[in-house]
């Protein structure tokens, strides 16, 4: 498309990508500050004033501390069960969900969907919720971290919706060449919906692993905290090691700004890593949660 | 013809041989609908002890009922108006101030010309939507600090150093600022991939009728993203007193209640941690009947205006 450009328009070109810069900027300064801040001394992080862009000073005091801290190891054994048995529990039973209710056979089905998106604007709140757990005897038990996040009513949506824009005659031929339900599923309809599938993975895995509100109010061993809940510990409630007992411990006082730091480095590594890689599914996951029916 | 009986029978068999072919169809949806019953129908047939005085060794069966005493104790109370105050000024604020800016956003992205460029923007402003609540809370946290980042850029402006978290004022500015600095990115993609969907020849069109760059803009780009904004807004209000408790708990201490001090917030420490279930229950079911009311009410409006709803 040729088309010629006024002055004006160069004058709002030039804006726009200084303003846009403007905004990166604003979005990576908090993380940069923090990757910074954790290589730096100790004691000149402890008094450093205002903008960070390179280490105050060198040490890797830091992160000795906090990789040698046995309660971040195990908050990250933990947050990776979570996520692991959580995202596997959250994709069979959302896609067996989705699969019955975009089946032309189940009886039903305009009912019981009102009936499950009707949950996403009522709840019965915290204290019943809490209640079931604990009546179900679940509290204090990593149970309490899968079930009740069983499936993301949202998420189940996203993908009937998906499910049911596949052509019906790739089920009808499988099941003429007698596959049951479930081999459709999970042999058909999960490769035609890859790209669904992996958005919904990520979806799910991102929740499990920023989760920490029910682990709050559910788990009282600290053997079974995930890390985020470890992390509120040493970032918020002040304590560096995330072990109150210690929290008055010298080392630790005098490391505690730099121990900060590095346990937040520590902890969104992984995010950081996987970011590149699952970046490109973004577009297509918001898109499939845009149609609409 | 056929007698009433052997037809009921013949109805039967048919049923009974549809459930067998389909039994595999149906042994999927038990878990999933056993999971909604006992994960959302029973917590809410359980909202029963915001009318009880709820005793837990008595259960729901035995504990004695006392019709709406607990919704009376908080209106009566001291917190009811700071509580909704709270909850309402949030969530209008955040509403205000963080649902305009990725329509802006993505119209920005969606002018720039070099392709690198515009990937690059848009790659990292997602990136805080997958920075953890709790390390982000932890961030802030440490940027309010007296000798933090916002006192430095404070002081620019001639403002006195302070624990920024610790002063009432400062705790709404700061909660919303931030979650526009999470969200805007990762809220501005939904109008992107609209935009990318909107006919070229649009434009066009537009350009052959002597449009210039912001007549297009206006005539053709916000047109095309009406409906999805509308949708959005919709979806926004439905959780306008449910939203960003998580964050709200993280962040306030007593200090700081008077601004901060949320409905969720509040049903938490009284109805968790003091454990008076039933107050707690009853402020919830106060929350979400409002929640539902408030969705109902957008949806109705957006229907009738812009001809866009939910259902």
């Amino acid at each position: 498309m040729v088309e010629k450009r006024t002055a004006g328009d160069h004058i709002f070109d030039t804006f726009n990508v200084l303003l846009l810069s403007l905004f990166s900027i604003l979005f990576l300064y908090p993380m940069v500050h923090v990757v910074m801040a954790s290589f730096s001394e100790p004691r000149q992080i402890m008094n450093h004033v205002g903008i960070l862009l390179w280490p105050d000073g060198f040490s890797l005091e830091g992160y000795k501390v906090v990789l040698g801290n046995p309660n971040i190891l195990n908050g990250y054994l933990n947050t990776i069960f979570y996520v692991v048995a959580g995202t596997a529990l959250n994709i069979l039973l959302s896609s067996m969900g989705a699969y019955v209710l975009s089946s032309k056979e189940f009886p039903m089905k305009r009912t019981i969907s009102i009936a499950i998106v009707f949950t996403m604007y009522f709840s019965g709140g915290m204290i019943p919720n809490f209640l079931l757990v604990r009546g179900l005897g679940m509290y204090n038990s990593r149970l309490a971290m899968l079930l009740p996040a069983a499936i993301n009513t949202w998420n189940l949506i996203m993908m009937r919706t998906s499910f049911a824009a596949i052509p019906d005659s790739l089920a009808e031929s499988a099941r003429i060449d007698g596959a049951n339900d479930f081999t459709i599923l999970f042999r058909i309809i999960f490769p035609v919906a890859k790209a669904t599938i992996a958005v919904m993975v990520l979806f799910y895995a991102v929740g499990h692993w920023n989760s920490w509100f029910n682990a709050m109010i559910y788990l009282q061993d600290r053997e079974k905290y995930p890390l985020q809940l470890i992390l509120r510990e040493i970032l918020i409630s002040n304590s560096s090691s995330g072990n109150t007992v210690e929290a008055a411990d010298e080392i630790t006082n005098f490391l505690g700004q730099l121990i900060k730091y590095c346990t937040i480095v520590v902890s969104t590594l992984p995010v950081l890593c996987i970011y590149p890689f699952v970046q490109k599914y973004f577009m297509t996951g918001v898109m499939v949660g845009a149609i609409k029916e | 013809m056929s007698t009433p009986s052997a037809e009921r029978a013949r109805k039967r068999s048919r049923w009974k041989r549809r459930f067998y072919n389909n039994r595999y169809l149906y042994l999927m949806a038990f878990p999933v609908l056993a999971y909604y019953v006992i994960f959302h129908y029973i917590p809410m047939a359980g909202t029963i002890i915001a009318f009880q005085d709820y005793v837990p060794i008595k259960g729901f069966l035995r504990s004695s009922f006392v019709g709406f005493k607990h919704f009376i104790d908080f209106f009566n109370g001291p917190y009811a108006w700071r509580v909704i105050r709270n909850t309402l000024l949030l969530n209008v604020y955040d509403i205000v101030f963080g649902f305009p800016l990725p329509i802006l956003f993505a119209l920005l992205i969606n002018e720039l010309r070099g392709k690198a460029f515009k990937k690059t923007v848009q790659t990292i402003s997602y990136f805080p939507h997958f920075i953890s609540l709790v390390v982000m809370c932890g961030i802030i946290t440490d940027f309010s600090r007296t000798i933090g980042v916002f006192n430095s850029i404070a002081a620019l402006f001639g403002a006195e150093p302070t624990n920024l978290l610790t002063v009432k004022e400062y705790f709404r500015p700061i909660f919303i600022s931030t979650n526009i600095w999470k969200q805007l990115g990762w809220s501005s993609i939904i109008y992107l991939a609209t935009l990318s969907g909107v006919d070229p020849t649009l434009y066009e069109a537009a350009s052959m009728d002597g449009a210039n760059r912001f007549r297009k803009i206006l005539h053709v780009t916000l047109p095309a993203l009406v409906p999805v904004i509308a949708i959005q807004l919709i979806l926004r209000l439905g959780n306008i007193l449910s939203q960003g408790f998580e964050k709200v708990i993280l962040l306030y201490n007593p200090l700081t209640y008077e601004t901060a001090d949320v409905i969720t917030s509040h049903v938490y420490r009284r109805g968790l941690e003091e454990m008076n279930y039933s107050y707690g229950a009853a402020v919830g079911l106060f929350n979400s009947v409002v929640n539902v009311i408030v969705l109902i009410a957008a949806n109705t409006f957006s229907k009738r205006v812009v001809k866009q709803s939910l259902w």
